[in-house]
């Protein structure tokens, strides 16, 4: 038997020879199969939010009657102030998240003092307290701050505060300055550059490909959120998008279509993020996913 | 920490400082002395931002809700100490046991699927072909959309009726009419199998990765040997995908003790609370029955849990690495 190396490219031994037409069959089709399971639910959101008809039982994959009614509709429910919530907390928490993790970095990859292991091992443990587990008391923080008693209740503020600082970008971050050449600091400091400038003209741009890793990781994460808008809001008013739709749906006088619609507004940003970002994050998955 | 490339400055003069302040005779002492003071709060300029957050909104809440958690919580009235109370309250109500067990085995069942399913679709996207990465990318589409979102579109799917959406499909190969979310028989695996799609292809890449790793001449070597390709699979791959998939299982069914989101869009915890999990339960005590005290402990139950599980989990990697 000849070994044909090429047949060792993947474990199971899938032939990659022009002529093996039984392997590459059984293969592409074992693959379309895949994607119409995996993309096809997301299609009928698309199909169904153009589709003039608010029966759950006419889904399909290609509008029955398109039109743009259920956008009409759900223009009346306020769908574009919900999505403008949830953009608003998006960018915020995002612009603050990252530059809350860029400098936490900064100063725990770039610098030595006293403290550093207690400064990684509480934001280690900031890890283990995820919303859920302190969802109760975090609605009461948030109506009353410690100190300065101002109460963030119905503020998108609210929402974009708690989400500002995330341990796993900071920890991302912090890996990837460590990289960082030193010489490249000291070559600054001899030209006389203060510790502002060394931190933004010469440890920033370098950082390029870990932003965008952080920054995708980030607004997938803030994106996801749930259970904390849910909390924060004082009524309907203040919902971000994904809390809206079950709102929508709860409601007799809105049909599937404008549900639908909802959640095509909700789907599309992370479609758009994640295909314009797409090596940084799977990137990002491989390195930074065995933190948990 | 582990040894890290460090500006030889820096490293001087953060030594000095934890070693009491002897400063070396060096040429340019005065320059050094002046940053020896800026460079001790420097760090902790920078971390000020990360340390207030944290501090508001994580620590302090965790701190209130340890408090709470001993309390009878009164609003206007005044709370009232109750020691370990609701946590005995909790250990002992029907529903937060049943609760419980739904947990642990929506998190066990979602997270050995995803991971089957991840492990077939691996192997089935192995490669380097531009089309291999068009459908992984297209596969993975389900792991960015918002919880919230799938929840709407499998709702709709699991419409109970025959004409609904999936009971139409699976009449095609004459199985049902099922009622899926609707029956309580049925709500959990209909949960669970929602979970696993959209937590599938996030294993995928993963193993994909662990895949890419494995050297091929064991391929080549159990092919001489005259290995069948489940014997390869069996023997070569699963041994060296061995780490990767334990940490993954640990660490995700630690995550799945938490899972809300889910839950609460594709059922709110019923039929007859055939789907209620721990959190759909705290939630439900605490925002809708106003048990503060209750919800709280039930909380720092969950904290304490998936606390332990993850420091044994730490622990026991830490020990086999230094083996």
């Amino acid at each position: 038997m000849s070994v044909n190396s090429s047949r060792f490219d993947s474990a199971i031994g899938w032939s990659t020879r022009p002529d093996a037409w039984l392997s590459k069959g059984v293969r592409a089709l074992l693959s379309v199969f895949a994607v119409i399971l995996f993309c096809g639910p997301l299609l009928v959101i698309f199909s169904g939010a153009f589709d003039n008809n608010p029966d759950p039982t006419q889904l399909s994959v290609i509008p029955d009657k398109p039109s743009l009614i259920n956008f009409q509709v759900a223009t009346e429910n306020k769908i574009w102030h919900y999505l403008a919530n949830s953009l608003v907390i998006a960018g915020g928490a995002l612009l603050l998240q990252l530059s809350v993790s860029v400098f936490a970095a900064y100063a725990l990859a770039r610098k030595k003092f006293r403290g550093q292991a207690i400064a990684l091992l509480v934001i280690l443990a900031t890890m283990m307290l995820p919303e859920e587990v302190i969802a109760i008391p975090l609605s009461l923080v948030i109506g009353d701050l410690p100190l300065v008693h101002v109460s963030l209740k119905g503020t998108l503020l609210g929402v974009i505060l708690p989400l500002g600082a995330w341990g796993f970008s900071i920890f991302v971050m912090t890996e990837f300055m460590r990289e960082i050449p030193a010489e490249l600091e000291e070559a600054a400091k001899v030209d006389g550059a203060g510790e502002l400038r060394l931190f933004a003209q010469i440890i920033l741009p370098l950082c390029r490909p870990a932003l965008g890793v952080i920054a995708v990781f980030g607004f997938n994460m803030i994106w996801e959120q749930y259970l904390l808008p849910l909390i924060v809001a004082a009524d309907p008013s203040d919902y971000t998008l994904t809390v809206a739709l079950l709102a929508l749906r709860s409601d007799d006088q809105v049909g599937t279509g404008i549900v639908l619609a909802g959640a095509l507004l909700a789907l599309v940003p992370s479609l758009v993020v994640y295909l314009s970002l797409q090596k940084s994050f799977l990137r990002g998955i491989t390195t930074g996913a065995i933190k948990g | 920490m582990t040894a890290v490339q460090q500006h030889s400055d820096t490293r001087d003069v953060g030594s000095t400082a934890s070693g009491g302040g002897a400063v070396e005779t060096h040429p340019v002492r005065r320059r050094r002395r002046r940053r020896l003071t800026g460079a001790t709060f420097t760090p902790w300029l920078f971390l000020l931002p990360a340390a207030l957050i944290f501090l508001v909104f994580k620590f302090i809440p965790m701190a209130e809700g340890i408090r709470l958690s001993l309390f009878e919580v009164r609003p206007f009235l005044g709370d009232i100490f109750v020691g370990f109370k609701n946590y005995a309250t909790i250990l002992q109500d029907e529903k937060f046991l049943t609760a419980s067990w739904h947990t642990l085995v929506l998190a066990g069942g979602q997270t050995l699927g995803a991971m089957l399913i991840g492990f077939l679709l691996a192997l089935l996207l192995e490669g380097h072909s531009k089309s291999l990465w068009f459908v992984r990318s297209a596969v993975f589409l389900p792991v960015v959309a918002a919880t919230a979102v799938i929840g709407e579109i499998w709702r709709l799917f699991f419409y109970p009726a025959p004409e609904g959406f999936l009971n139409d499909l699976i009449s095609w190969v004459g199985l049902g009419p099922w009622e899926y979310i609707s029956n309580p028989d049925t709500s959990l695996v209909s949960v669970m199998f929602v979970g696993i799609w959209k937590n599938a292809p996030y294993d995928m890449v993963l193993i994909l990765a662990g895949l890419a790793g494995i050297d091929r001449q064991q391929y080549e070597a159990a092919a001489i040997d005259g290995a069948s390709t489940r014997q390869r699979i069996w023997n070569v791959t699963l041994p060296a995908l061995r780490p990767v998939i334990t940490i993954l299982l640990t660490l995700a069914a630690i995550r799945g003790l938490r899972v809300f989101t889910e839950v609460y869009v594709l059922t709110g915890g019923g039929p007859a609370g055939s789907t209620d999990v721990w959190m759909t339960r705290v939630y439900t005590t605490a925002f809708e029955q106003s048990e503060a005290g209750l919800a709280s402990a039930g909380s720092v139950l969950l904290f304490l849990v998936t606390l332990v599980l993850t420091v044994s989990v730490q622990v026991y990697r830490r020990r086999k690495e230094a083996r």
